[in-house]
């Protein structure tokens, strides 16, 4: 194995950056198709409303228009609606309510955005004007946006087939376990908290270029998507009715996902299907505002957690009951995150023996809510890590001596949680310890002096976490409601010459797999890394994948090239054993040369490739001419990465402001392929970490508007806002994957909004602080300290 | 944005001529308002009228006065070394509008005649008792500010450029809007032989205004105790998802405080 992994871990430069930061990178808008359309979109500038008529006879009739269509066109052909891709049962066994979700809206409008009416036209300023032109009669309806509102007795229903707005009343853990541990219960500590809700804000806002040539019968879709053939799956076998085969999905370079880009969006479907009705490529681009109110919405959980504590600090049960916003429709796996991505993290780093956790989701007059980078792990650290420094602030027991004494120590492992899952390997004492020692821990009273001397508040927090991604083993995930597999493919096409091109059924946007995976291949074949060429994104050329998230490229994706690569490798040995006139079992394979073992006798890994293609000297009768092998790997579980992240802030106690002073995280992803490029990882996830923590709120009114509808009021991190961040590794391997890997996607957003909260309530100790809710806002900070009544020493 | 004619005149006389004779034509300066306002479809002019042919650029100084041509950008100001030296605190204040991009292109004169009640200009000039000059009149900085987005502008009336007295000391500080970045409180103090201007920004739902009682509290005593016990009302200040009226209040008297330590 160690000369297999031989120059794996090597800092190299993201061949793929070239292209994006000069501006040639090709994006989906990048394109115009000959005779392309311009699709604009009306949407509900209404959070709640019948739809009492609409007129587009005057938008037909404006120039340039080509088509004006409504829900009744894409109902008379017979267009389904947008599917959900997660089924979850609630305790009684009964399935979650699954209201419709058309791909324009018909009878009501349920949120801000709800698209109406698609205005085609041949620019796109006369589609906008044209929009301008519709009529549309409504009938006002109360809405709700908040958590509180949606859940309150006689709340205005969002979907009548939805009574108390819930979708399921799910569980998971032994009731009666946690019950009886509370009853013998030391220490019981009580906390009620939120996930505030965020809005994801990829760089480059969502495009869709729908196009169909009459003479083939051929679709093709060009999407900002993070998993294309997700996207062919859920569209053309649940909405568009199209086969596989007549229906090409392309996902180009794509600027940042986060979660945001996984689902299959009602404007895919319209353009396609528009393009099949008017022979003729229709584009849609969202702009920023529509970005804000269509692109699912992260986060928005309210909860309320219980610890029952020994008398010697040791956790003897967590209950934990939940209320998640599900928004007004269900996204494509919407209904995982609260539940099988998040209640099933609540053991956290920590042998909490009983468990058991309640998720109610709701819908609410808002735009629908799904996975955003952590994606549930992220609500269950934060709930759990804030839950930890307040049993230290309630019982008095060190905050840190409280995390070790709980820890799952690292001999335990494989550790069976009793929340379903199993981590395979981890040592939390070990990364605490780094970080600890990294962000000099000891010498956080010295420089609160200092900065207390400057009249300046100052906090340190941490937070240790673990987390399941490498999603997932497709039988597991079957059995928790999923509706697809989720393993992943590799095809490795040897080229005569033996350079090689790898289809990857994972995708690229802004994660440097171009590099990371060429780094692997060529490190594993023995073959310069300049020969290795990395394709994704089309389902016309790639095998069917399950496309990037949930941190799972590498360790799925990565494991399938390998499994593919000990097919080149096994297949490369016997062309060679014949070459050599040796046994196949004598012949080994390494940096490159197929060599019979003991010898000098050895063929090159192009010789072998040359041959491959050229078979003149072959066993024609014994093997297949030809070197390209598909491999799909489907992960025998998840992979647990973890860490501890430390955070030190500054609050100036005048105005409240927060800064973050110092952060420093350790994280043990399993091995690194590329540290430059986990450290980048790392920390673009801490900048959202952070970012949620202070600063970014999607923020409702009363009424259902959505008032942070633009950075003129949501507040996304810049450069500024954020310190230095110090990132480090302590790595075990995952005991599971041929890579020892874990994926490092999301550690930081997870790990990080925690330890900057307990950095906030720990310099906020003086003033009575026990809870704070996510963004820490200077305004919010301030009216605490107002209201304290007290004042800095100095003053 | 809506389709409209665009004009780039190299006359003043041109340029208000099309904006007296057209109701609905309107002036472009760097635009950095005005452009996302017309992509957002929020305004549908007739004409626009570009104003950077007009010779309108330029920054003079006086021993007793700075002049800056309306058409000067933020960057200009903020890196004139004249500026710097003669009143510190506009250089200052010019470097924290906006970002890079932002200051690069918007001007003076634009900010001026748009009077954004969270714009940090209004804010120097109300302070300093600078005099803005027009196409065809002069107008006292008392004058001006007419509440949010309302000056004493006629229609067509162009500012031609803006002429600030030197101070004996001045400074402005800023708190920023987290999200958007322009001033959620900002405060020019400047200290004349005469006495003291303190000019508040982004703070009240009518735009600037002038702190009488930091004022009168300062013009006897230029220190931050001067006015460490004097309370804002908050009675007339914004609020929003941002800082409520008492927040901004508050706000108002740390940022004023520091202003007069900063100067």
């Amino acid at each position: 194995m160690n000369a297999i992994f031989e120059g794996i871990g090597a800092s190299v430069r993201r061949k793929e950056d070239l292209r994006f930061i000069s501006g040639r990178g090709h994006y989906t808008d990048d394109m115009n198709r000959t005779g392309q359309l311009h699709c604009i979109l009306k949407r509900s500038d209404r959070p709640h409303a019948i739809i009492r008529s609409i007129d587009t006879s005057a938008a037909k009739a404006a120039p340039g228009v080509v088509a004006v269509f409504t829900h009744a066109d894409l109902d008379a052909d017979g267009v389904g609606g947008v599917p959900c891709g997660w089924q979850i049962h609630s305790k009684d066994g009964s399935p979650m309510v699954e209201p419709a979700h058309p791909v324009l809206a018909t009878g009501r409008v349920r949120h801000v955005g709800d698209p109406i009416v698609a205005v085609i036209a041949e620019t796109r300023q006369q589609a906008k004007d044209a929009a301008e032109l519709l009529v549309i009669d409504f009938e006002d309806l109360p809405a709700v946006a908040h958590i509180a509102d949606a859940i309150a007795p006689g709340a205005p229903l969002v979907h009548d087939a939805a009574p108390g707005n819930t979708c399921f009343d799910w569980h998971i853990g032994d009731k009666a376990m946690v019950d009886a541990a509370f009853e013998r219960a030391a220490h019981r500590v009580k906390l009620d908290l939120t996930n505030n809700r965020l809005v994801p804000n990829a760089m480059e806002p969502r495009c869709a270029i729908g196009d169909y040539d009459p003479m083939s019968g051929d679709f093709t879709l060009i999407t900002t998507s993070q998993n294309p053939h997700v996207i062919r799956l859920l569209m053309g076998a649940f909405v568009l009715h199209i086969p596989e085969h007549r229906l090409r999905v392309v996902a180009p370079d794509v600027g940042g996902g986060f979660g945001s880009k996984i689902y299959h969006y009602a404007e895919e479907a319209i353009v396609t299907w528009a393009a099949g009705k008017l022979h003729r490529p229709v584009k849609w681009t969202s702009d920023r505002t529509e970005a804000f109110m269509s692109d699912a919405h992260g986060r928005d959980h309210a909860s309320t957690a219980e610890m029952a504590l020994d008398a010697e600090g040791n956790f003897l049960a967590l209950r934990v009951s939940t209320v998640a916003n599900l928004g007004a429709y269900l996204s494509t796996f919407a209904p995982a995150v609260p539940t099988y991505l998040s209640a099933t993290l609540l053991a956290g780093v920590y042998r909490t023996p009983a468990i058991y956790a309640e998720v109610r989701a709701i819908f609410t007059n808002t735009v629908p809510i799904d996975a955003y980078r952590g994606a549930g792990r992220p609500e269950s650290t934060f709930l759990l890590e804030r839950l930890l420094d307040t049993i230290a602030h309630d019982t008095g027991i060190d905050r840190i001596e409280l995390r070790r004494r709980n820890f799952i120590p690292a001999d335990a492992f494989p550790y069976q949680t009793p929340v379903a899952l199993q981590y395979d390997s981890g040592d939390y004492q070990s990364t605490l310890n780094a970080a600890l020692k990294a962000a000099d821990w000891d010498g956080f009273p010295a420089r609160k002096a200092e900065a207390n001397s400057r009249g300046k508040l100052r906090g340190i927090g941490v937070s240790t976490y673990v987390e399941a991604c490498g999603i997932a083993p497709s039988k597991l995930v079957g059995a928790l409601g999923a509706r697809a597999a989720l393993y992943e493919v590799a095809q490795i096409r040897v080229h005569p010459t033996g350079s090689v091109s790898v289809f990857t059924g994972t995708h690229s946007h802004g994660q440097g797999h171009e590099t990371t995976f060429a780094q692997l291949v060529a490190s594993q074949l023995g073959i310069p890394y300049e020969n290795v060429d990395i394709v994704h994104g089309d389902t016309n050329k790639i095998p069917f994948g399950m496309g990037t998230y949930g941190s799972r490229s590498l360790a799925v994706g990565g494991s399938a090239m390998v499994k593919a690569m000990d097919k080149i490798i096994l297949k490369g040995r016997k062309i060679a054993a014949h070459l050599l006139e040796a046994a196949v079992e004598d012949v080994v394979f390494e940096n490159g040369q197929f060599t019979v073992a003991g010898t000098d006798r050895s063929k090159s890994f192009g010789e072998i490739a040359l041959t491959a293609y050229v078979p003149h000297n072959y066993p024609i009768e014994e093997l297949e001419p030809g070197l390209e092998e598909t491999a799909f790997y489907d992960p025998a579980n998840f992979t647990f990465p973890g860490g501890c992240h430390i955070c030190e802030v500054e609050i100036d106690p005048e105005t409240g402001v927060t800064t973050v002073v110092n952060f420093t995280a350790v994280d043990d992803v399993g091995r690194v392929i590329n540290p430059m490029i986990v450290e980048g990882q790392i920390q673009g996830g801490v900048a959202q970490g952070i970012g949620q923590a202070l600063l970014e709120n999607a923020v409702y009114d009363q009424q259902g508007q959505l008032v942070s509808a633009s950075f003129m009021d949501y507040t996304m991190p810049r450069a500024d806002d954020l310190p230095n961040i110090s990132v480090g590794t302590e790595t075990t391997l995952c005991t599971h994957n041929p890579l020892g890997v874990k994926g490092c996607g999301e550690v930081g957003a997870i790990g990080s909004p925690p330890s900057v909260i307990n950095a906030v309530v720990d310099a906020l100790s003086d003033y009575g602080v026990r809870h704070l809710d996510m963004p820490a806002t200077a305004h919010k900070i301030w009216s605490i300290i107002n209201a304290s009544g007290m004042k800095m020493a100095a003053e | 944005m809506y389709d409209f004619t665009y004009e780039k005149p190299t006359a003043i006389a041109a340029a208000t001529a099309t904006l007296a004779a057209d109701m609905e034509a309107k002036a472009l300066a760097g635009g950095q308002t005005f452009i996302p306002v017309l992509k957002q479809r929020l305004n549908k002019p007739t004409v626009v009228v570009d104003l950077s042919k007009l010779g309108l650029t330029g920054i003079t100084v006086t021993p007793s006065t700075v002049t800056i041509g309306a058409m000067t950008t933020h960057a200009t100001v903020a890196n004139s070394a004249e500026v710097q030296k003669a009143i510190p605190a506009l250089a200052h204040l010019a470097s924290m509008i906006g970002d890079r991009q932002v200051r690069a292109r918007g001007t003076i004169g634009g900010s001026l005649a748009n009077n954004d009640p969270s714009a940090c200009y209004p804010s120097a000039v109300l302070a300093l008792g600078a005099t803005i000059t027009t196409d065809r009149r002069t107008i006292a900085a008392d004058d001006y500010f007419q509440g949010m987005f309302t000056t004493a502008l006629e229609q067509g009336e162009i500012i031609t450029s803006v002429t600030f007295p030197v101070p004996e000391k001045a400074a402005y500080q800023k708190f920023r809007n987290p999200a958007s970045r322009y001033a959620m409180v900002g405060v020019f103090v400047a200290k004349f032989a005469a006495g003291v201007r303190v000019a508040i920004t982004g703070a009240a739902q009518g735009g600037v205004f002038r702190h009488a009682a930091f004022e009168a509290a300062l013009s006897a005593n230029f220190s931050p105790d001067a006015i460490a016990g004097i309370a804002t009302p908050a009675d007339d200040l914004n609020s929003d998802i941002h800082a409520s009226a008492e927040y901004r209040a508050h706000l108002i008297g740390v940022m004023s405080k520091r202003a007069v330590a900063a100067a």
